[in-house]
């Protein structure tokens, strides 16, 4: 279904903070070696505080490694680049530009386009990520679903080889939740992207992910590795299939090992399997 | 396409019982909606010239003591009439231009160097400290002795009034860049240039607009205790003539005239923070 070979590959990545406040070194991330295929969907979940978005933070080049190895396309990865775009946690958009504005951001920043160029590009991305008719608009006008589509899209805009998502959709309601996964493996399909998903959410990283892998508690290991066999185009009724909830226990156990707390007082917590 | 537009194409939103007056109070204020602060503002006014009058009227002290609103009209004609006003208001405006045009240009240079370099910052904050919590006007007798009664004493004083409220305030902005906005920049491989000026310089605008508004309040303080003190020519001037020799009305006049001023240049700034906000949804109650 995909290419084989590695777009991006971690060799015992290790991420080290200095906490100026206690005067030490605090390791979020130590020794993650793993690989995304060219095309893929890897989604990485783990116990909050694993560093998982600092290790998607390290992909993007915005932290520097302190040991191992992090190639794209065999290349170390030093720095941001416009091989790849990160669509944020929080929307990040500048309030008094238009959608259209906000959406022309990123390639604007990266100097990789024309003005008119980016104009008529960045309209058809509105149309991709369903916003035609609110390019005018002003992100304190739209919803929160309609900002992250918005985000999605000045990503997309800058057509990098990966898109590097941090828990894009963890501030949605549920059902808005539900319809931008839907949404997201649409315009994946279409567009092909090597796509690296960080959430804390395991059906929807089950949902969307073609692998997904479990990181340790701090700092942060692969524990585990998920081959997803579900057919694609998946629809929302695959969270119900069988086979969902047998990954979806799967996953569940190995991150409820990691956590510090005995089971029995999670069970509350524990999603409906 | 706004969203406004679109919301009322598609005017599902808007409610079931009542859609129509739904939508009237989100999207557009009827007529007197839209002029109730201008007619109760100036039914306010009116209300408090009448009580001024009335009790001037009743003479229960003399018009020195106590001038009417009338009275003070009549001396502001007289003001413009004998002509000696326009020297006085061309001093003072000379003063204010010079003295706030400087405070402005460099107000927002040192604003933004303290805001985005840190170390110029540290360099500055004891000395920016220092004078802000000074009343500059104090350094008033030592910049006549520097600059004279002529309006440089004067340019000086207003210039400081109005200097640090600008830079603190402009410094403000820089720092209260969200840090989420430079880290999307950063991530798109943005150049500091660029990410200066498209996101520090714009998300600081309201703040740098409010450190000039305070400005304005400075400066004009600048304006009537420097001259009150020691000058030539100037409004400021004018009032303290007035008052030594008990010409009541005059000197209200010119305060008004002073008061006058200060509200315009607010207003312009105001609008011109309301204009460089227009993103912000306009929500009535």
């Amino acid at each position: 279904m995909y290419d084989r070979s590695a777009k991006l590959a971690a060799n015992g990545v290790v991420i080290e903070y200095w906490m100026q406040r206690s005067r030490t070194l605090f390791t979020a991330v130590q020794g993650v070696d793993l690989v995304v295929r060219t095309g893929e969907f890897l989604a990485i979940v783990g116990p909050s505080g694993c560093g998982k978005t600092t290790f998607l933070n390290a992909v993007d080049g915005l932290i520097p490694i302190a040991s191992g190895s992090l190639t794209l396309d065999g290349r170390e990865i030093s720095k941001p680049g416009p091989d790849r775009a990160m669509v944020f946690q929080q929307p990040g958009l500048l309030p008094w530009r238009t959608v259209l504005g906000n959406v022309m951001f990123g390639v604007e920043a990266q100097r990789s386009m024309g003005k008119q160029e980016a104009i008529s590009r960045a309209k058809q991305q509105i149309d991709l990520v369903g916003l035609s008719g609110f390019e005018d608009a002003y992100p304190l006008e739209l919803s929160g679903g309609m900002q992250q589509r918005v985000n999605l899209a000045r990503a997309l805009l800058t057509d990098p080889e990966m898109l590097l998502l941090d828990e894009p959709f963890a501030s949605l309601d549920a059902q808005t939740r539900e319809m931008m996964q839907l949404e997201l493996l649409k315009i994946w399909s279409k567009t092909k992207k090597t796509a690296l998903f960080i959430t804390h959410d395991i059906k929807e990283a089950i949902y969307l992910a073609d692998r997904v892998i479990v990181f340790t508690r701090r700092p942060g290991r692969v524990k585990k590795v998920v081959e997803i066999a579900l057919s694609r185009p998946r629809d929302l009724r695959v969270k119900r299939d069988p086979q969902f909830l047998t990954y979806e226990d799967e996953i569940w156990e190995s991150i409820q090992e990691e956590l510090a707390v005995p089971a029995e007082r999670l069970i509350a917590g524990m999603p409906a399997a | 396409m706004s969203i406004k537009e679109a919301d009322r194409a598609n005017p599902v939103t808007a409610g079931e019982s009542d859609p129509t007056r739904e939508r009237r109070s989100l999207v557009k204020p009827s007529r007197i909606r839209q002029y109730e602060p201008v007619v109760i503002g100036t039914l306010s006014v009116m209300f408090v010239l009448t009580v001024w009058q009335l009790v001037a009227n009743a003479r229960i002290y003399s018009v020195l003591f106590l001038p009417g609103p009338w009275d003070v009209a009549q001396a502001m004609v007289k003001l413009f009439q004998q002509g000696d006003i326009w020297l006085d208001m061309a001093t003072s405006g000379q003063e204010l231009a010079i003295g706030y045009g400087m405070a402005i240009i460099l107000g927002l240079v040192i604003g933004l160097l303290m805001g985005w370099y840190t170390r110029f910052q540290y360099a500055m904050d004891p000395i920016v400290n220092f004078f802000y919590s000074t009343p500059r006007i104090a350094l008033l007798p030592l910049f006549i002795i520097w600059f004279g009664i002529d309006i440089q004493s004067k340019i000086a004083v207003i210039f400081l009034g109005a200097l640090f409220p600008i830079i603190i305030n402009t410094m403000a902005g820089v720092r209260n860049t969200e840090a989420a906005l430079l880290g999307v920049a950063r991530s798109f491989g943005a150049s500091d240039a660029l990410i200066f000026r498209r996101v520090v310089l714009p998300g600081s605008v309201p703040f740098i607009l409010t450190g000039f508004r305070l400005g304005v309040g400075h400066a004009l303080t600048g304006v009537v205790v420097g001259e009150l003190i020691a000058a030539r020519h100037g409004v400021g001037q004018l009032i303290a003539i007035a008052g030594q020799t008990f010409q009541t009305p005059k000197m209200l006049a010119a305060v008004i005239l002073i008061a006058g001023t200060g509200m315009v240049l607010t207003t312009i700034l105001q609008r011109m923070e309301n204009r460089f906000q227009s993103w912000r949804p306009q929500i009535r109650r």
